[in-house]
């Protein structure tokens, strides 16, 4: 108790880097993999704009990328992170290499729900003289908005999960804090209080993804 | 005045593998649907109906031939230039096909939003339409909310929210009970009277095609093997797939099966009498018997109603005297179609 007692500075730290890297990762995963995901959508054969080339180019890209282990994946991306955020270490290049991981994930989950919309519902569009783009945000999308947001509630906690790694690159976070102060000067108390906090993270946000999907929902 | 024409129109889908033939959906048909009819189009499921509907509001484009929809040719134009014409075009599908992320008001605005119209504008045609369907009471209701009946009309107040000239009905009653479809028949034959709208009906239920029809094409293998007028196939199919839909709503010629049946049943000679358009000539078909002294009874048979023209098959058991029953039937030939289906028999 006494060491929890003098770490509690760093744990507070970290518990903020932690935050930092997941809402950052799911900014630009958000957003990036929103736009796989609804590119891998309409140019699928008999997509609302099919088309070979840039599928088959797309898919190619998430199916190379995604199987690479996140351990591995952050130091094959650390130049690149060096180039677009200027460093290869720390926070923010942790949180700008998990949101580049995550964003292959996402654009597969965006893909599927997409997909699952039903094809009647897009056709009565079509019969309406909607186009594609339009079809996309005023049907498929918000037709398939309730899975979508689970969809993404699944992938916070999947970032969560992530970011325990970005120790390995000086990311910080609370995954690093339960390693160096925790597991390594054996202090199970330590270790158990970034659980504790990380576990309540979760659960809250499955809470609030799981309320907004029910919100919106409608089937 | 057609407002609708096909020539010649067939739809292919390549092989699905190598070594499969292709798929003709749509065999060289040519039709004509006239401004203001109640055109239907029956056949079993894969006749190519739906593959047919779809080539009228080019959700399909056609493979050869050409479809005019009010005097253009649909199928030289580009996908983009399609669009407000499919916007001309009203649909309504067996499975409703609602947005279940709007509201039922959401959902027929929804079209009037594509067509540009202004908010006040879609707000009285909406209240307009959800009256005309009797919904008035929902138009916050979201569609998991209502039944399907209920969804069905939404479905139509949906497609009928731009004023199209034509609605293509996809089996807009299949998934409905008996009930319910003759609510919805009843309410496409009131958008059909009162508002002028042409509507086009594929199905597979006969049912609805004498509910509703005024024409009525038969489709089988992707062919239209039968058309014209609804009274003239329904009181006399020429095609055998033809007489098999119409049979399973009028009762007509006995089967074989059942003129056994029939046969063991009742001792005379069992003869069918066809009438068209004639209560007076059966009078007087019943009077010809009696006065030439013959026993008869009604053993088989059904009187139809096609918007108040009737027609039927009655098959009657005669006894008596052979040369009089000749002679009473050669008389009543002149009035009605005869036929003998079963001599006198000694038993």
């Amino acid at each position: 108790m006494d060491r929890l007692n003098e770490l509690w500075p760093e744990f507070w730290q970290a518990a903020l880097e932690t935050l930092y890297m997941t809402s950052f990762a799911l900014v630009l995963g958000g957003i990036l993999g929103l736009a796989v995901g609804v590119l891998l959508y309409v140019t699928r054969p008999g997509g609302l704009m099919p088309n070979r080339f840039v599928s088959g180019l797309i898919n190619f890209a998430v199916n190379f990328f995604r199987p690479i282990p996140f351990v591995i994946f952050m130091a094959v991306a650390q130049p690149f992170a060096r180039l677009v955020v200027g460093s290869g270490i720390g926070t923010t290049a942790g949180a700008f290499i998990i949101g580049l991981a995550a964003a292959f994930a996402i654009g597969r989950i965006v893909e599927q729900h997409l997909v699952s919309v039903s094809p009647g519902v897009i056709e009565a569009a079509r019969a309406m003289g909607a186009g594609p783009w339009r079809i996309l945000f005023t049907v498929a999308i918000p037709e398939s908005l309730g899975p979508l947001i689970l969809g993404y509630t699944f992938i916070v906690v999947a970032l969560i999960d992530m970011t325990a790694m970005a120790g390995l690159i000086g990311g910080g976070g609370l995954g690093a804090f339960a390693q160096i102060y925790g597991f390594r000067q054996f202090e199970p108390l330590v270790m158990w209080a970034a659980i504790i906090l990380i576990v309540v993270f979760v659960h809250l946000v499955q809470l609030l993804g799981t309320r907004l999907a029910r919100k919106v929902m409608r089937r | 005045m057609p407002i609708v024409t096909l020539t010649n129109v067939s739809k292919t889908y390549p092989a699905r593998a190598h070594g499969d033939r292709e798929i003709v959906a749509v065999d060289d048909v040519t039709l004509s649907i006239d401004k203001g009819d109640v055109f239907g189009i029956i056949g079993y499921s894969g006749a190519g109906k739906s593959t047919l509907v779809r080539l009228i509001n080019a959700l399909e484009p056609a493979t050869h031939g050409t479809i005019t929809v009010d005097g253009v040719d649909i199928t030289a134009l580009k996908e983009s230039e399609l669009r407000p014409v499919r916007g001309g075009i009203g649909m309504i599908f067996q499975q409703f096909n609602l947005f279940s992320s709007r509201s039922v008001k959401a959902n027929i605005a929804y079209p009037l939003k594509l067509a540009g119209w202004s908010k006040p504008d879609i707000e009285a045609r909406v209240t307009e339409l959800l009256s005309f369907v009797g919904l008035s009471d929902k138009a916050k209701a979201y569609p998991e909310q209502l039944s399907g009946g209920q969804k069905q009309r939404v479905g139509i107040a949906r497609a009928l929210a731009t004023k199209p000239a034509i609605l293509l009905a996809d089996e807009a009653t299949s998934a409905l009970d008996p009930q319910t479809t003759h609510e919805v028949l009843d309410l496409l034959k009131r958008v059909n009277e009162e508002q002028g709208v042409t509507i086009v009906v594929i199905t597979h239920e006969m049912d609805v095609i004498q509910t509703i029809a005024t024409r009525v094409a038969v489709m089988e293998n992707g062919r239209v093997i039968e058309q014209g007028d609804v009274f003239d196939v329904f009181s006399a199919p020429q095609n055998p797939a033809s007489q098999r839909f119409v049979g399973t709503v009028v009762k007509g010629v006995p089967s074989p099966s059942e003129l056994a049946v029939l046969r063991d049943r009742h001792t005379g000679r069992l003869v069918t009498l066809s009438f068209r358009d004639g209560d007076s000539s059966q009078a007087q078909v019943f009077l010809d018997l009696a006065s030439a002294g013959l026993d008869f009874e009604l053993v088989y048979g059904g009187i139809n109603d096609i918007r108040g023209r009737a027609f039927g098959h009655l098959t009657l058991a005669i006894r008596g005297d052979r040369a009089a029953i000749d002679q009473a039937l050669a008389r009543i030939a002149e009035r009605v179609e005869v036929t003998v289906i079963a001599g006198e028999e000694v038993r």
